[in-house]
């Protein structure tokens, strides 16, 4: 079905007449007979907007989302809540539509937005340069790593098992194309094993990995664990969730060279896990090595005061097989999300929301380990997630929580730890209030009192049978 | 030459930290409800941060004002033809944007259950079929994150195939029109890049291929191209290309950045391809936001289908209770993960909704008219002072782009084809795709899209023809241009050697730290 095209068959005649052809298909006679396709594309027929709309729509009510049930799920990706200036100014064609800034005269809004996201990034992470973002977080990691190998001509990550699983798989992804080796530090009491990470380190050490919060929830010793990469001349990379920095000591004041991590909790949406951005700090000394957009400023003939994208010798399409990375986005749209979701927070509101989620984190911490069959799986402290062992099977747990209760009680560690396989991640958001805490407490006891045969067992059967 | 400044000009840009003022606020949080003790009871201080960042302190009005002033020192594609070549700058339907922000899409955590997921899984495995049916490939994964990710995706999988059957390869062929990511990409999945040259016809060089097959074969890894290729014309050679790739044991990579120029007439598949990115912010109307997001899902062919990233969508018959859909994380061939969790879903509902617009005779009839107006615009630029000094670098019917060459106009008026970009701004047209190609000299690489009507074709044509009548009386014009835009040409030296890449911020009270913001080493 034609669609956004304006081409009557008028224009069409007399733009054939212009090229000098007969038809439209003459100037696809360039493509060999043999590789025609010849007949129509096996896809259903175009439809009417309402249709469209509909059939999406029908989709979607086929997902339990957060606005149908109270998500406890965290795991890297947050349910807070996003101001309604965010949704206004990023839905602006001004904002939505245009290219990568190439044109720098055309496109100073863009620019400078890169400009104060950058310096919002940097004051969160306390390092001096940011990017102006990159995918996501796990892919961010990755591209740590990649930096890590040229800053030190080595070849060996050691990476704390409290890094997100999808991080730490990504980093072993990208690592077999550039040629890098694996170490991975265990957790000991829900923390980094200081011991096994300083025994660990060495002079081959490209980089050291942590994540503060760490996949489970604990705040680490970030400044006391690094001082094996300092001592060794590994750079220190450490995953950050951007939430809890209005609180929690930035990485740069402990001692890291690159802070990076997911961008989402930041004015982005859950959107079943992206579009979102990954931020990528670090110190000066690395800033020629740093993958991705970097906005500057500079003046212009005049003397006025603009932005460009600075230090593009870096990247892929000056440099080719010499660049940095290859990455060819900043996320613009999401990191422009950020910033206004930043922005509306505020030096004192941000600070607040921090402050607001370790004592609602507290609160529900405490609250679940009351409840009979639940036990802290770690008393690490914690910022807005935290995990506890079931004395039940956990994915049975989750399922009966979510169907007699319609809460979303956390993430199963189980699918990532097998060493925590009645492992539940809880997180929080400003979003969940003490009532739907002490909602999951109920549910999540109610839960595990019937696993354990205090209660009639009997499966809803929502899930469709034969599937696990 | 006397200048008048426009209104937005004389007004110097402050940034939004530089418009803060201590004790100003927008946001209103929810009470804490929960006991309130000092946060070192719950976190030892020496982990806490003494002093919060120095965001802004602004209220909700002026954060719209500021960015709203923000905007209009953008141009975008609602408001203007925007030719860049390579780039398939194509009408985003809004009904996409009301698509994707349905709370079952939006609001979706990536970690639920996929059983209370279905239709997110759903939507993705039917977007997935889409996609391989008109790549012509009958397996996919939506999980890279834009091109460039599929790109290292596909050759990660290239290196797992090879690995696979006890080979390790070491080189990437690339023609030197490719675009830079692909020599990138190569790099960073640890390959080494040997350049094919191009033949007069804008293919490639087939004598140069064997060459560089035949110095050694058993190294040849894989080979990236796009087609029709970076000059916008279709490479008649492609089935003997491939069959000397595939017989020196290699793969066949597919830049999608130009599927744009051929959906429902060939397909990658059928002409070889083993391994092929689609660019959904290009043909498939996902707005590219000043510069992301976007996604790259990969097609592949069966011998390459083990080695897929995970998880992958599946869908599997439920003994007669209709198909559900899931996550497979078993897979014990695969490269692994590419990033986190499923990919950019809202992207995937955005291209889905427009596949279901369009249909598979709109998807066609998309790439028809894209090429007609490409031809079209062409030819209206081979007419007068435009045929003159901006010949076509290969004079044969094109796809759905073509490059222009600036040489002449460069050697007779003086102008380089950056300042015909420049001129072009106080037009009101967004410039063409300057200096890409690399071998064509002052290339000027032009896609207009199915969605530009024969008129703006015209307009753009026009402005040409004007700034090149110009020229020929006042050079300078074009040489100090734009005039009229937010600022003027920029200093991007400055940028690089000097570089200040964040906001200075004065010390607030109390808070003893130096400020940063100076230039960087």
């Amino acid at each position: 079905m034609t669609r956004y095209t304006s081409a009557t068959d008028a224009d069409r005649a007399e733009m054939l007449a212009a090229i000098g052809v007969g038809s439209v298909d003459d100037l696809f006679a360039q493509i060999p007979e043999p590789l025609r396709l010849g007949r129509p594309l096996a896809l259903p027929d175009g439809m009417s907007e309402a249709e469209v709309y509909e059939r999406l729509a029908a989709l979607a009510a086929r997902n339990e989302d957060a606005e149908s049930q109270v998500c406890f799920v965290g795991a890297g990706m947050y349910d807070h809540y996003v101001p309604a200036i965010v949704d206004a100014i990023t839905q602006r064609s001004e904002f939505l539509t245009p290219y990568t800034p190439y044109q720098p005269e055309i496109s100073q809004g863009g620019l400078q937005v890169m400009f104060e996201f950058q310096t919002a990034m940097s004051e969160l992470t306390g390092l001096p340069v940011s990017n102006a973002g990159l995918y996501e977080g796990p892919s961010s990691v990755a591209s740590a790593g990649y930096l890590a190998m040229a800053a030190t001509k080595r070849k060996r990550f050691v990476v704390s098992r409290g890094l997100h699983p999808h991080s730490r798989e990504t980093l072993a992804t990208y690592a077999v194309g550039y040629g890098a080796e694996l170490v991975e530090v265990e957790l000991r009491d829900g923390e980094t094993d200081a011991a096994a990470l300083a025994a660990a380190v060495d002079g081959e050490t490209a980089a050291v990995f942590l994540q503060s919060p760490n996949f489970l929830g604990a705040v680490e010793q970030v400044e006391a664990l690094g001082a094996a990469a300092k001592e060794h001349g590994a750079l220190l990379v450490v995953a950050c969730d951007p939430m809890t920095l209005g609180v929690l000591k930035p990485p740069g004041e402990c001692g890291a060279d690159i802070a990076l991590g997911e961008g989402q909790a930041l004015g982005n949406r859950l959107d079943f896990g992206g579009p979102s951005f990954g931020f990528f700090c670090a110190t000066e000394e690395q800033i020629r090595r740093m993958p991705g957009r970097i906005a500057g400023e500079t003046d212009d003939v005049d003397g006025r005061r603009g932005f460009v994208l600075a230090l593009q010798t870096r990247e892929q399409h000056i440099r080719r097989e010499k660049a940095t990375h290859n990455i060819c986005t900043a996320q613009a749209l999401n990191a422009l999300g950020a910033m206004v979701h930043l922005a509306w927070l505020g030096r004192e509101g941000f600070r607040e929301l921090g402050a607001l989620l370790v004592r609602r984190t507290a609160y529900a911490r405490e609250r679940l380990a009351a409840v009979e069959g639940v036990e802290l799986l770690h008393e690490a402290p914690v910022a807005r997630e935290f995990a506890v062992s079931l004395d039940a099977p956990v994915e049975r747990v989750l399922e009966r929580c979510a169907e007699r209760a319609g809460v979303a009680a956390g993430y199963p560690l189980g699918r990532d730890y097998p060493e925590f396989e009645d492992g539940l991640l809880v997180a929080i958001t400003e979003r969940r209030t003490k009532a739907q805490i002490d909602e999951l407490a109920e549910a999540l006891g109610a839960a595990i009192a019937a696993e354990r045969g205090e209660f009639p067992v009997h499966m809803t059967g929502k899930s469709p049978q034969g599937v696990s | 030459m006397a200048l008048t400044e426009t209104p937005t000009q004389a007004e110097r840009a402050r940034t939004i930290y530089e418009k803060s003022k201590p004790g100003r606020r927008a946001a209103v949080l929810p009470d804490a409800e929960v006991p309130e003790p000092p946060l070192a009871e719950l976190i030892p201080a020496d982990l806490l941060r003494a002093e919060p960042p120095r965001l802004p302190e602004i209220a909700e009005p002026e954060i719209v004002r500021h960015y709203n002033k923000l905007s209009r020192r953008n141009f975008d594609l609602d408001s203007g033809f925007y030719p860049l070549g390579s780039c398939t700058m194509k009408h985003n339907p809004r009904l996409n944007e009301r698509v994707a922000a349905l709370p079952g899409h939006a609001r979706l955590h990536p970690a639920q259950d996929p059983m209370r997921a279905q239709g997110a899984l759903e939507l993705m495995w039917l977007l997935q079929e889409s996609l391989g049916e008109i790549c012509g490939l009958p397996h996919v994964s939506l999980q890279p994150s834009a091109g460039s990710h599929g790109e290292l995706a596909g050759l990660l999988l290239t290196r797992a195939f090879h690995a696979d059957r006890g080979e390790e390869r070491t080189k990437v062929l690339a023609p030197d029109t490719s675009h830079g990511t692909n020599p990138a990409s190569v790099t960073m999945a640890g390959y080494e890049v040997v350049k094919v040259a191009t033949n007069e016809r804008g293919g490639v060089e087939m004598d140069d291929l064997r060459a560089k097959i035949d110095a050694d074969p058993d190294q040849v890894a894989c080979l990236m191209l796009t087609n029709p290729n970076t000059l916008g014309l279709f490479d008649e050679n492609i089935a003997e290309i491939a069959e000397l790739i595939h017989e020196a044991g290699g793969t066949l990579y597919y830049d999608g950045a130009n599927l744009n120029a051929v959906m429902g007439h060939s397909r990658p598949g059928d002409m070889g391809f083993d391994i092929v990115h689609v660019n959904l912010h290009k043909s498939f109307s996902q707005p590219h936001g000043g510069g992301g997001p976007g996604a790259g899902p990969i097609a592949v062919s069966e011998r390459i289908e083990p080695f897929l990233p995970r998880p992958q969508v599946v869908r599997r018959e439920n003994n007669g209770h209709g198909p559900v859909f899931d996550l497979d994380h078993e897979r014990p061939k695969s490269i692994g993960r590419l990033r986190g969790f499923q990919g950019n879903f809202g992207v995937f509902v955005r291209s889905y909704a427009y596949i279901l617009s369009l249909g598979g005779d709109g998807l066609a009839e998309a790439s028809e008219t894209a090429v007609l107006n490409a031809n079209y615009l062409k030819a209206r630029l081979a007419e007068g002072r435009a045929g003159e000094r901006l010949p076509v670098a290969f004079e044969r019917h094109c796809m759905h782009e073509f490059v222009l060459s600036g040489k002449p106009m460069k050697r007779e008026l003086g102008l380089a084809t950056l300042d015909l970009a420049k001129r072009l701004l106080d037009f009101g047209f967004h410039p063409p795709t300057v200096y890409f190609p690399l071998l064509v000299e002052e290339a000027l690489m032009i896609e207009p899209t199915e969605t530009e009507t024969k008129e703006s074709l015209d307009g753009f044509a026009e402005a040409i023809e004007r700034i090149l009548a110009e020229a020929e009386t006042d050079p300078e014009r074009a040489k100090q241009a734009p005039y009229t835009t937010p600022v003027r040409r920029l200093d991007e030296v400055k940028a690089t050697r000097r570089p200040v890449v964040r906001q200075s911020i004065p010390p607030v009270e109390g808070d003893g730290r130096r400020s940063a913001g100076r230039a960087l080493r």
